[in-house]
Order: structure tokens, then C-alpha cells, then sequence
């Protein structure tokens, strides 16, 4: 076996140890890096309508805040997380619900009737009566919900991913 | 006695030259600015040992992680006192870690042949900001709910891979028992087992250059 395709003895040993060596870290290593990270890659969608209440018990013009709680099983633990909804009435029929969850960096906004906006208590985000930014660090809107009235029931639309 | 004893250890393991090579090795005239090193390995090994005592009584569950912490500070003999050691320990050493990268940076101690042992002072730095980030989340209050909000929110800027990486660190789409989990998990093995490591390369290198001459005022 003489000339340039020769593989000597040391080189094949060489070869061999750092290719079985490459497939054992990759075996062991990849589903350990899945054992990891496996809760960010498994999808967890919900999609609901969630009943608010009588259209009729919102008044018109200002922002109430509705709570509502939803279980959910993160890992081997069932939790109930609360979410709160502003609804504004703006007419007799004409309803929008705004996520009360902050869009800078996910705190919750209050209702801050005397200053007309709702803000937030972390970055000192403010938004208007109608959820755009006015102040602060907020990169968009808050966030609203689809809704429908029926039977005179306010539902919003929930959707999580 | 003790002397035959120490000449056989010393035979055996080479304690004189260590002591040597270690702790008597020559250095520029003494400066009160550049003990802040030794500080932080100090802080770093008081906050091993109180952090070690503290996993005797804190269990890192949602039901449990707000009331054992509660427990140690009321009602286990001097708990207030380690746990308010681990505390302060920990906003101190992110400071003393601060101030002894600034006064490597004043006096240009980074400079060759000193050029890795500063960038792994920086890799030190961010894993001392992690201890700190992961360690907020694990008395479970709100204080500490809110800012790991905060914080992984930010995580999930990056663009692409943020939503990735923020639900990684969270272990799912909102703050669970998996992210208290997961937080205490990083903060008492993975990040303090690479710290310990990274230190162990800060100081070989420290030893094998040597600290550097303090600037005179014509530098």
C-alpha cells in the first residue's frame, strides 16, 4: 500500500478514536441539549372564547378592567394564571378589549382615570384611552382581543402560543 | 513531630515550592486597589458557603420556595444571619467585581501579556451578573416574579432566535415551577461550577504573569 493514498497505522487509530469520540458527544450531547431547552420547542396553543359578561354591565366610555383565569399544565404542574382584560365601551354596540399586558416587557398596565391612560408601573410606559403609546418605552399598542356579543354576552377571543 | 510530618508532605506533595510559585512570588510595590481580585475570590467563597447552607432549608418549588425562605428567616436559629450574608454578599460582589474590572481598566493592567486573563474577567463578570439574575428569581415574590419577567422578556428581543431563548429560560411561554426550577438548577450548579473553573484559569494566569506595575504618574 505505497504512495499517497497510504494510511498509516497511527493516522487510522487517530481517525478512528476522534470519529467514535465525535459520534458518542453527538449522541450523548444532542438529546441533552433537547432535555434542556424541551419546554421552549413543544408547542402550547390555546384557542378559546372566553364569556366577559353582560354587554349592558360595561358603561360606556370607560376602561374597565376584567379578570378571568385560565389553567394551564407547564411541565408537571398545573397552574392558574389570571388575566386581566380593559374594556371600553365606546358606544352601545361598539366594544374593543385591550390585553392589559404591557408590550415593553410584559408588566400589567393600570387605568389611570384622572391622567385618562393607562400605565405602566415598571418602565412608566403610558397609552391612551384607545391602547396607543404616548410615553415611554411600549413598541406598540397594547395588544386587543377579537370579540362578539351575543345574546347581549361580551366574549373575547383568547389565543396563546 | 509536626516537623518530620510537614517533611513528609512537603517530600510528597512539593509544599514549599507551592508556597513559592503561589504566595510568595515577587510583586510590584503593594496598592490598595489591587486586592479587589482577592476580594472577589473572597466574596465568591463566602457566597459557595452560605449558599451551601441555605439548599439545607430552601426548596425551589412554587408552593414552598416563598414559605422555606420565610422559615429561614424566622424560625431557624441565625438563618437571618446567612441568608442576609448570602444577600448582601451577592449585591457586594457584583460591586467589588465592578470596581476591580474599572481599576484594571484605569491602570491598563489588561495590556500584553495580560490580554486573556482580562477576557476571562469578562466572561467572570457576565457569569457574577448571572448568579445574580438567577438568584433574584428564587425567593418566588413578587419583586422576584416581576423582574424575571422583565428580564427574560428582554432575553426575547434578540432578534430570531428571542422567542427561543426566552422560552428556554422560562421552560415554557409564561414564569412556572419550571422556571424556578430551572433558575435554581443554574444557580447553584451550572453557573457556579463554569465560575469556579473560569477562576481557576483567572488565577493561573495572574500567577504565571504576574501583577502588573502600578502606573507612575509620567506613565
Amino acid at each position: 500500500m505505497a504512495g499517497s493514498e497510504h494510511l498509516s497505522r497511527r493516522d487510522f487509530v487517530k481517525w478512528v478514536t476522534v470519529s467514535v469520540g465525535a459520534f458518542i458527544t453527538a449522541a450523548v450531547g444532542l438529546p441533552a441539549l433537547d432535555y434542556l431547552i424541551a419546554p421552549a420547542l413543544t408547542a402550547t396553543s390555546t384557542d378559546a372564547w372566553i364569556p366577559l359578561g353582560k354587554l349592558d354591565s360595561f358603561t360606556v366610555g370607560t376602561p374597565t378592567l376584567s379578570t378571568f383565569t385560565r389553567s394551564k399544565v407547564n411541565g408537571w404542574e398545573k397552574t392558574v394564571n389570571s388575566y386581566g382584560v380593559f374594556v371600553l365601551r365606546k358606544s352601545q354596540t361598539e366594544v374593543v378589549a385591550f390585553s392589559n399586558v404591557c408590550t415593553h416587557l410584559g408588566c400589567r398596565v393600570n387605568w389611570q382615570a384622572n391622567k385618562n391612560q393607562y400605565v405602566c408601573p415598571c418602565h412608566d410606559g403610558h397609552f391612551n384611552i384607545d391602547g396607543r403609546v404616548v410615553s415611554g418605552p411600549p413598541p406598540r399598542p397594547l395588544d386587543t382581543y377579537a370579540t362578539k356579543i351575543e345574546n347581549g354576552l361580551l366574549s373575547i377571543h383568547f389565543l396563546e402560543s | 513531630m509536626f516537623k518530620k510530618l510537614y517533611a513528609w508532605l512537603d517530600e510528597h506533595l512539593g509544599l514549599n515550592d507551592l508556597y513559592k510559585a503561589v504566595l510568595d512570588r515577587p510583586e510590584p510595590k503593594g496598592n490598595w486597589w489591587n486586592t479587589l481580585g482577592s476580594a472577589s475570590l473572597f466574596l465568591f467563597v463566602m457566597q459557595a458557603i452560605t449558599g451551601i447552607f441555605l439548599t439545607v432549608y430552601y426548596t425551589p418549588s412554587p408552593d414552598h420556595a416563598y414559605d422555606s425562605i420565610q422559615y429561614i428567616m424566622n424560625v431557624v436559629p441565625y438563618g437571618w444571619l446567612i441568608r442576609g450574608i448570602h444577600h448582601w454578599g451577592a449585591t457586594l460582589m457584583v460591586l467589588v467585581v465592578f470596581i476591580h474590572m474599572i481599576r484594571v481598566f484605569v491602570t491598563a493592567s489588561y495590556k500584553y501579556p495580560r490580554e486573556l486573563t482580562w477576557m476571562v474577567g469578562v466572561g467572570l463578570l457576565i457569569l457574577t451578573l448571572g448568579m445574580g439574575f438567577t438568584g433574584y428569581l428564587l425567593p418566588w415574590d413578587q419583586k422576584a416574579y416581576w423582574a424575571t419577567t422583565v428580564g427574560t422578556s428582554i432575553a426575547g428581543t434578540v432578534p430570531w432566535v428571542g422567542p427561543i431563548i426566552e422560552k428556554a429560560l422560562r421552560g415554557g411561554s409564561e414564569l412556572s415551577a419550571l422556571t424556578l426550577s430551572r433558575f435554581f438548577a443554574a444557580h447553584i450548579w451550572m453557573i457556579p461550577a463554569l465560575l469556579g473553573g473560569a477562576i481557576g484559569v483567572h488565577l493561573y494566569l495572574i500567577i504565571k504573569h504576574g501583577e502588573s506595575q502600578f502606573p507612575e504618574k509620567q506613565d
